[in-house]
């Protein structure tokens, strides 16, 4: 063996965060084997994707486990309660209105894109359009938005965008996640894909977001709690000390992505969207609590 | 296979790598497009690593400081990254079901 070559390896893959990783897969039990598995059938895959985290957090209750970490760990719990009396969000979400109002060069607002002016929605968030044949979040839709108005995109992950979305999110505060996934081909092929996303390992270190988020749900690695899958969008966006800020969904699926060695996709990447509308298909029920806050 | 058991043999052959080719001149274009061609196709597939990445550009930097011998090898090291990251795409085409929870 080079003495070059595994030097550069183990300095790429440090001991601590690999070791960890690596007992992190041992103490996992085996996933159950596919009985059924080709046949598309979403409300199939939700009944047993929820049974699979009740079972799992027996005494988590549906709503809460928009919480992530926080539902499913005391220590955390408290930590949170105590952020959550100034919400470190509070700043961004009043700039995020103040956007959400502000007309743009043409006279209209962000109000005349979407169904009810914009408020209450969130929870219809992401929906397959026929037109486009394209799963459309929210996000998405901001900019889509400002485009059909002739206004430039917002760049994607955090800053005005994710206030926007921020503000949305917390005008449908309590109404549960309602995505519904069309009897047609293109929507059944796109949640599909999504799940395929969920379940497949990948990156250097060969995770799946399930590895993490399925089978290890509530395990920690290193400092984090792993938040459970179930509802793990209802927060979004969500504020983080590390991030100093509020950042969206697609921050989150590439820093996810990212820290396993794998090339994340671009922002608003079809297949993030249809990630997107996967887990949020999975979490229809669970109240929309956002924005979020995490340490 | 056992992901703990995937993970060392990733490792494994990434290091295990020949050194052939370390005073070729000409070895570094046709040994770097090689690498190239292989992360393309594990782009087209979503399954690109970050190593893999890392690799092509430290080989490009050794490369224009005419560090003939380093270049090529992480170069190399790089196609075999891509290699095996195009082999975890093809295994979990076939089996990323198994793990859906059910
Ligand atoms: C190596 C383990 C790992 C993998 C693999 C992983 N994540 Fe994560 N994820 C984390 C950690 C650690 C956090 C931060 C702590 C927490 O909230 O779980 C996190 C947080 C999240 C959150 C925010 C949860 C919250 O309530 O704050 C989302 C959403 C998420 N991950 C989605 C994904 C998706 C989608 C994938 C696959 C593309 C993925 N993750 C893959 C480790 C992982």
């Amino acid at each position: 063996m080079q003495r070059g070559g595994s030097g550069r390896l183990s300095r790429r893959l440090p001991g601590g965060f690999l070791a960890s990783l690596v007992a992190l897969l041992c103490a996992l039990a085996p996933p159950a084997v596919a009985a059924a598995a080709n046949k598309v059938d979403p409300a199939a895959d939700l009944q047993a994707f929820q049974a699979y985290f009740h079972a799992a957090f027996p005494t988590v209750a549906l709503d809460d486990f928009a919480n992530g970490p926080y539902a499913v760990n005391q220590d955390m719990r408290k930590q949170w309660e105590e952020i959550m009396q100034f919400p470190p969000y509070d700043f961004a979400l009043d700039a995020g209105k103040t956007a959400f109002a502000t007309p743009f060069k043409n006279g209209k607002t962000y109000a005349g894109c979407f169904p009810k002016g914009g408020i209450g929605i969130r929870q219809d968030y992401p929906y397959f359009d026929a037109k486009s044949g394209e799963v459309v979040t929210l996000d998405l839709a901001i900019n889509q938005c400002r485009v059909r108005n002739g206004e430039k995109p917002l760049p994607y992950g955090s800053g005005e965008i994710a206030a926007i979305a921020a503000y949305m999110a917390s005008t449908s505060r309590g109404k549960p996640f309602d995505i519904k996934i069309p009897d047609d081909p293109r929507a059944l092929a796109a949640y599909e894909d999504g799940k395929k996303f969920f379940y497949t390992r990948r990156g250097q270190l060969n995770f799946s977001c399930a590895s993490c988020h399925v089978q290890a749900a509530g395990k920690r690695l290193r400092g984090d709690i792993l938040a459970p899958a179930l509802g793990i969008l209802a927060a979004f966006p969500i504020y983080r000390s590390a991030w100093g800020g509020l950042g969206t969904i697609d921050r989150r699926f590439i820093s996810c992505n990212a820290q396993v060695r794998a090339v994340p996709l671009p922002p608003e990447d079809r297949t993030y969207r249809d990630l997107a509308y996967f887990l949020a298909y999975m979490s229809n029920g669970v109240a929309i609590a956002g924005p979020g806050a995490r340490p | 296979m056992k992901p703990a058991l995937f993970l060392a043999a990733f490792a494994t052959l990434a290091v295990a790598m020949p050194r052939a080719l370390a005073t070729d001149a000409d070895g570094f274009a046709a040994t770097y497009a090689a690498a190239q061609t292989a992360e393309r196709q594990a782009g087209a597939l979503h399954h690109q690593w970050t190593t893999t990445e890392a690799d092509l550009k430290a080989a490009q930097a050794a490369a224009a400081r005419h560090d003939n011998a380093a270049a090529i090898r992480l170069a190399q090291e790089a196609a075999a990254l891509a290699r095996l990251s195009i082999a975890q795409a093809q295994d979990q085409d076939a089996h990323w079901r198994d793990a859906v929870v059910q």
